[in-house]
């Protein structure tokens, strides 16, 4: 009897700490926002050939050249990309260097998006077997990253890049050293 | 004005719960017999105020009247008839506002029928039952009015998910709330009865058709919700330990063990405490579901409108209501006397292991479940998935599979091992010999394999009870019993024999190629659009081989919704008796090939013709229980009226 007492105030003091617990976290800012592991990372070593012609492939080396840049991922064949293409000029206008890895493309494929969507990039390494893209933690196209000049991660954008996120990554260049 | 009329009918409703919990407790008092007798009628008409205001809103949505914020949030005028209705109840208003009216209709049957126990327990139970009834009618009028105007009317709607427009899922939530209010029934008789000091069988005998009703339910809920997400998320996956699953299951665990417990007391008087304890349990377990869902503290695959304002309001009606229930539960323990004693060996001390167990698995998942809860007030994330909940919950899983299949053979009080001897030592051996041979044969993982052999070894045990008896006069509530005991071996093995074959292939294929998957192989005859009323979508045409000879065509699609503009999966699923094809269609890769997806999951139906098994059992219980109390109600009243009448001779004679 006296046990059963002793257990039932037991739990209605475990109760009162859920309870607890539960308004404690009721009254925290909810932020659900997951920071990418890839962060403060370096680029993982590669060698990228050109996707396209005109215009030279890709490699670790030319982005550890001490100048910080923006790394997009895209394909041909993405939608979003198409969406994203507008934005990647506003940002190149803004004095952005952008770099890119065409995923699973072919050359003629890339020219034609080209051709039609503009081409803010400088350089276009192709990656046909998403190589280079799963080992800097990308899940999917488009993807963009902030590369400081020494050739670290220092921010990556997951989805396409809309209007508003454009002052977001001009400020996280910026932080990178531009 | 249909709005007007639904929320002016809310609060009246809400006042006659008000009347409800000072009849009920004022008139517990001496002296109080003169407010007692509103209690009874105060539930009757507030069960039919509330049933009129849900009535308006479904009226609403119905005539998708979009000046109502509710109906403007979560319609369509374009949206077919069926789930113009469902949209009732499918946000957090209108589900409130069910939750509310099923409890009202709950409070005015128990009101109008439920004259066995002592009218003080009774005014006990109906005083408490508006007093979580209150807590409820506050949150929907200040917080969550589904009756709410907009200031200007949209000219159109905006809809409603389409992962929600399906069949199964316009029933699936209702469902589950009937359960819960089933709960909050007996959480009522347990709170009348420990007021009044009467935990007694009788108190047992009444609360149990209310517990079993509310298992049933649950039951068909969460088999309804797995098979959903099964078929409709596109996953292939039948249970995924997410915080909102759980949160259905915590109550049917406690649910399942109450069940037990409380025929037990109504049976031999015994485990009084566990009954009280489980009937608060339980409850308190809906509502920490409902507080975890709706407060959107923890992340989940759910998302619900989240609003940590609602969230807080829960909070308080939960800290409130449980906390309330378990300081009158410790200030009561010792009028909870034990009751009859038992040996270990009996019934009751089988029950009293599936008590232990359920609760401890309850335990498991609750703390997996905040676990991560608790780990961010330390600002650690972690996430706690499969790799816990599986074999923690099996250590205590399995031994009680064990009592489950030995259990029904004990008699109730005190039996001895020479009796059941045989019967236990053939279980054991078939066990035995089954977990051998499936080593030996199939080398499958552990969890699995045991899985197997427990679910042989419990289909065997479920129907030894009939064994040696008359199966023609066999009570409907023992049929009850082997037939849900059978749906648990029956769902135990889907599990265990899809998670052990199932086989899965990831392609990306042209028009014309055939893949192979387990003993099937299928055929990409075509890709070409099809249209439905609001969406498009592309559908793959597969001719599907089952070991070599042509059984079916399976028609995955990728489906557009355009208003609002969602992409759904829409697998197609091809079923045999012995396990189901699953197949989804993904992207079209930048080659031309498409993504394909197959899996092949032997006897993974049988996880839900389980789960239908053990709902039937629930139900023919029930209808064994009612109609044997009709059937001794009849009989009061004839005993009744022959004394009566033999009174009145007696007196005529004796003038």
């Amino acid at each position: 009897m006296k046990r059963l007492r002793m257990f039932l105030w037991g739990l209605v003091g475990l109760s009162l700490f859920l309870f607890g617990l539960f308004a404690y976290q009721l009254s925290q800012p909810k932020d659900e926002f997951v920071e990418s592991a890839m962060i403060g990372e370096p680029m993982p070593e590669f060698d990228l050939r050109p996707a396209v012609e005109g215009y030279p492939g890709l490699a670790t080396a030319d982005l550890a050249d001490g100048k910080p840049r923006l790394l997009n991922v895209f394909a041909s064949w993405c939608v979003p990309c198409r969406a994203e293409a507008p934005h990647l000029e506003t940002l190149r206008d803004n004095g952005a260097e952008i770099v890119a890895i065409a995923i699973r493309d072919r050359p003629e494929d890339v020219a034609a998006f080209l051709q039609v969507y503009g081409n803010p990039f400088t350089r276009i390494g192709a990656d046909d077997i998403s190589e280079v893209q799963l080992a800097i933690g990308s899940s999917g196209v488009p993807e963009t990253f902030v590369i400081d000049g020494n050739g670290v991660i220092t921010y990556q954008h997951i989805g396409d890049i809309r209007a508003e996120h454009v002052p977001l990554i001009l400020e996280k260049l910026r932080e990178a050293g531009a | 004005m249909i709005a007007e009329f639904g929320l002016v009918a809310l609060w009246f409703a809400a006042a006659l719960a008000g009347l409800q919990l000072f009849a009920g407790f004022l008139g517990l008092r001496e002296g109080g017999e003169g407010i007692a007798v509103l209690a009874r009628p105060a539930a009757l008409v507030q069960a039919l105020l509330c049933g009129l205001s849900f009535l308006m809103l479904l009226w609403l949505f119905a005539r998708t009247d979009l000046s109502v914020a509710l109906v403007a949030n979560n319609s369509h005028s374009a949206k077919p008839m069926i789930f113009k209705l469902s949209g009732a109840w499918g946000n957090h208003e209108g589900s409130m506002l069910l939750w509310v009216t099923v409890m009202a209709l709950a409070g005015g049957l128990i009101a109008f029928i439920e004259r066995r126990l002592p009218e003080r327990t009774m005014l006990a139970t109906l005083g408490a039952q508006a007093f979580v009834a209150l807590g409820f009618y506050a949150f929907l009028l200040f917080a969550s009015n589904p009756f709410e105007r907009l200031a200007v009317a949209p000219a159109e709607g905006n809809g409603l998910n389409p992962l929600l427009q399906d069949i199964g899922l316009a029933f699936h939530p209702p469902t589950l709330y009937f359960g819960y209010v089933g709960l909050s029934v007996a959480f009522s008789f347990v709170v009348g009865a420990l007021l009044t000091r009467q935990v007694t069988p009788e108190f047992a005998r009444v609360m149990r058709p209310w517990v079993l009703g509310a298992w049933v339910l649950l039951t068909l809920g969460i088999a309804a919700g797995s098979y959903w997400a099964y078929y409709e998320l596109g996953w292939g996956g039948w249970w995924f330990w997410d915080p909102v699953e759980n949160a259905s299951l915590m109550p049917w665990l406690a649910a399942t063990a109450l069940l037990h417990s409380v025929s037990v007391l109504a049976a031999r008087d015994a485990l009084r405490a566990w009954t009280v304890m489980l009937g608060v349990i339980a409850f308190s377990m809906s509502m920490v579901g409902t507080f975890l869902v709706r407060s959107g503290i923890l992340t989940s695959v759910h998302a619900f409108a989240v609003d940590p304002e609602r969230g807080s309001f829960i909070l308080a009606l939960l800290a409130l209501n449980i906390g309330g229930a378990l300081a009158i539960f410790a200030t009561r323990a010792s009028t909870v006397a034990e009751g009859e004693r038992f040996s270990i060996l009996s019934r009751e001390g089988g029950l009293v292991i599936n008590n232990v167990a359920l609760s401890a698995i309850l335990g498991i998942v609750l703390l997996g479940t905040l676990y991560p809860l608790l780990t961010e007030a330390f600002d650690v994330r972690v996430s706690v998935g499969p790799p816990y909940f599986n074999p923690v919950g099996a250590i205590f899983l399995f031994p009680m599979l064990l009592a489950l299949a030995i259990g029904p053979l004990l008699r109730w009080r005190q039996d001895s091992f020479a009796r059941i001897r045989r019967p236990v030592i053939a279980l054991a051996v078939t066990g035995v010999v089954a977990v051998i041979a499936l080593w030996a044969i199939t080398g499958i993982g552990i969890l699995p394999l045991l899985g197997l052999a427990l679910a042989l070894m419990v289909a065997i045990g479920s129907v030894l009870p009939l064994r040696g008896r008359s199966l023609r006069r066999l009570p409907l509530s023992v049929w009850g019993m082997v037939i849900a005991h059978l749906g648990v071996a029956v769902t135990l093995f889907g599990m265990a024999s899809d998670t052990a074959f199932q086989k899965e292939r990831l392609v990306a294929v042209n028009v014309g190629d055939v893949v192979e998957v387990g003993p099937w192989s299928a055929q990409l005859e075509a890709v070409s659009p099809v249209a439905g009323p609001n969406w498009t979508a592309i559908e793959a045409r597969l001719s599907l081989r089952y070991e070599g000879t042509e059984v079916a065509m399976a028609n995955p699609q990728a489906r557009s919704f355009w208003s609002p503009p969602t992409e759904t999966s829409e697998v197609a699923l091809t079923t045999r008796w012995n396990g189901q094809l699953y197949t989804a269609l993904g992207n079209q890769a930048e080659d031309g090939r498409w993504q394909l997806r197959l899996w092949w999951k032997p006897f993974v139906t049988w996880i839900w013709y389980g789960g239908l098994l053990i709902g039937l059992g629930g139900v023919l219980a029930l209808l064994g229980r009612v109609s044997g109390d009709i059937r001794r109600r009849v009989a009061d009243r004839k005993i009744a009226d022959r004394r009566a009448d033999e009174a009145e001779l007696a007196a005529e004679t004796a003038s």
